[in-house]
């Protein structure tokens, strides 16, 4: 769909924004680029509809250079959307979304239908937003504009420049979860750029990462948190974000550190006592030195009256280690019915335990709110 | 008092006021005019090449400086006396505010707004008429008023030159030392400057973009 070769784009005083850029974007793919600022990810966003044009080398949309374009032309083509938003404040919100059409000169009952189409699709009812104006509307609201405003006159392809980068966290969430799921819908292709690294793992198929104007690391969202190039791309990413990635996490990083024990020469009915106390309903069974020697749970200890718990524990029972990934413990655990897993070191150590209830709560960490916790 | 009604009760004077205040207009209303059509696309023009704004209005400005007086009487040599030199100095009394208030008014849209523009496709002309223009609209309006308000006071000045207008009363008060006639002439003047501010004004509210006024009257 958008190819770039060898693009290169310097500047009068001889900054080099963009330094021989070579990429392929896929029709239907969502493509974000982020980098530091200064990394050229705006500007080689800004050249695939000509408002920068390259130094050097070619661009070509749907195998054909950009070049080769009026701009005028290729710019009515491509929808674009900006971080300012930039509806115009004497038009109503039917004209700002109408307008590309417009100059495309479709006659007026298309418009209007093409708008009525357009505003549900972003939770706007055109009977009530239609005639009014931009000032009238939230900032939600108008970028909800503004990205239909793109979409009005059907283009392929579509570059937004920062989009959400101006609202607040909350809007800026819902938004970006319509504009997935209009992605998903019509299938367009996206060049989105943006700084935040939760967006673009949230939303792109594929993330280029930019620096000092070449392409640093390109990279699905999962490859870029699994495998990322180096150091730069690993803090660009973040460590909590490459450590918070569900499938990364190991045991050790969600287990309790300070499990209920118990010693194996302890009566039943001080057993039972420091289980309700402790409101758990299983022990470990430990020496000493921690090593783990075996396991009670409540239910058996109710049919039993007399005796040490060495006498009644389980000495038989999967258990895992610190370094396990939490992924391979929680199939464990749901293979074998149990709600917890004792962890182990390789000297037989009790360091710790994982229940399903930790690991929900440590998945559910790192999947919703890994932006906010770090 | 008496004196004034007494001016204002010969048939005469009432058929010369007539005449001056038509010429008065004239002359203010053309000045305004031909200031605008030439001020106007000039401060578009200035907004491309910004290099040349500074110089231009710099210029522009120091006419406003010279003295009406001097200005008029320079252009008798040239253009002689009558409506033409008249007309000539006003023009250019009257260009400033429109110049800079058009070159302003365009710089001040914001740049958002352009740059959507240029990235919908919208080429420069229409990015002027569709974009440019209706947002500084009110700016550029402003300044069409600011000219008019003063045009109307200075054309006063215009009787030096044999130009006619409400100065011709005045002067004329002056030589038969009649407050009478003075007041009878500059009454009208003030009068006439502050109906078209009025009247302006109206305009420039109702021709505004809705939208545009959609922050001021709250809703």
């Amino acid at each position: 769909m958008v190819r770039f070769e060898h693009v290169s784009k310097t500047y009068a005083g001889g900054h080099k924004a963009v330094d021989d850029l070579n990429l392929e974007i896929e029709r239907g793919e969502f493509v974000c680029f982020i980098g530091p600022s200064g990394c050229g990810k705006t500007t080689t966003m800004k050249m695939i509809n000509r408002l920068h044009e390259p130094t050097a080398g070619t661009i070509s949309v749907n195998g054909k250079d950009i070049m080769q374009f009026d701009p005028v032309e290729l710019r009515r083509s491509i929808g674009y959307v900006i971080q300012q938003i930039g509806l115009f404040p004497h038009m109503t919100i039917a004209q700002n979304v109408e307008l590309v059409p417009k100059l495309l000169g479709w006659d007026a009952a298309r418009r209007k239908s093409r708008v009525d189409e357009l505003m549900p699709m972003v939770g706007l009812d055109p009977e009530e937003y239609r005639d009014r104006y931009p000032k009238e509307l939230s900032g939600g609201q108008q970028q909800r504009i503004g990205v239909i405003r793109a979409l009005a006159a059907e283009p392929e392809l579509i570059l937004m420049d920062e989009p959400f980068g101006a609202l607040d966290p909350i809007t800026r969430e819902s938004l970006q979860d319509e504009l997935k799921r209009l992605q998903a819908k019509l299938k367009k292709t996206i060049v989105f750029v943006t700084h935040d690294m939760d967006e673009a793992l949230k939303l792109a198929d594929r993330i280029v990462i930019m620096k000092d104007g070449k392409v640093h690391q390109v990279a699905t969202p999962d490859e870029l948190l699994r495998h990322p190039k180096d150091e730069f791309v690993a803090q660009f990413v973040g460590r909590d974000r490459l450590a918070a990635a569900p499938e990364l996490l190991s045991v050790s990083e969600v287990m309790i550190r300070r499990p209920v024990t118990v010693d194996p020469d302890h009566g039943l009915a001080e057993a039972v006592v420091t289980m309700k106390k402790r409101r758990v309903n299983s022990l470990l069974v430990t020496d000493e030195n921690d090593r783990l020697l075996g396991l009670v749970t409540a239910n058996e200890l109710k049919n039993v009256q007399r005796g040490t718990v060495a006498s009644v524990m389980r000495t038989s029972f999967p258990v895992t280690t610190p370094d396990a990934r939490l992924q391979e413990a929680f199939e464990q655990m749901f293979l074998a019915h149990l709600e917890f897993l004792p962890v182990v070191d390789t000297d037989g150590i009790l360091v710790g335990l994982v229940t399903s209830t930790t690991m929900v709560d440590a998945l559910s960490r790192a999947l919703w709110t890994d932006g906010e916790a770090s | 008092m008496n004196e004034i009604l007494q001016v204002l009760k010969d048939p005469q004077t009432q058929a010369m006021l007539r005449t001056q205040v038509v010429q008065h207009l004239v002359l203010s209303l053309t000045s305004v005019l031909l200031a605008t059509l030439v001020a106007v696309p000039a401060g578009i023009w200035l907004t491309r090449h910004e290099r040349l704004a500074s110089p231009v209005l710099t210029v522009v400005s120091l006419v406003q400086t010279l003295p009406s007086i001097a200005l008029l009487a320079f252009m008798i040599p040239f253009m002689g006396i009558g409506s033409a030199p008249a007309i000539t100095a006003l023009f250019l009394y009257a260009l400033l505010p429109i110049l800079r208030n058009t070159y302003t008014g365009i710089q001040g849209v914001d740049p958002a707004a352009r740059e959507s523009a240029r990235g919908m496709g919208m080429t420069d002309r229409q990015m002027l008429f569709m974009v440019e223009l209706p947002l500084a609209f009110r700016v550029i309006m402003s300044g069409i008023r600011v000219s008019t308000v003063m045009i109307i006071g200075w054309a006063t000045l215009a009787a030096f030159v044999g130009a006619g207008g409400l100065g011709d009363m005045v002067l004329m008060g002056f030589s038969m030392v009649s407050t009478g006639h003075i007041i009878a002439g500059g009454v009208p003047v003030t009068l006439m400057a502050l109906l078209a501010d009025y009247g302006l004004g109206r305009l420039e509210r109702a021709a505004t973009p809705a939208g545009l006024r959609v922050s001021e009257g709250g809703h």
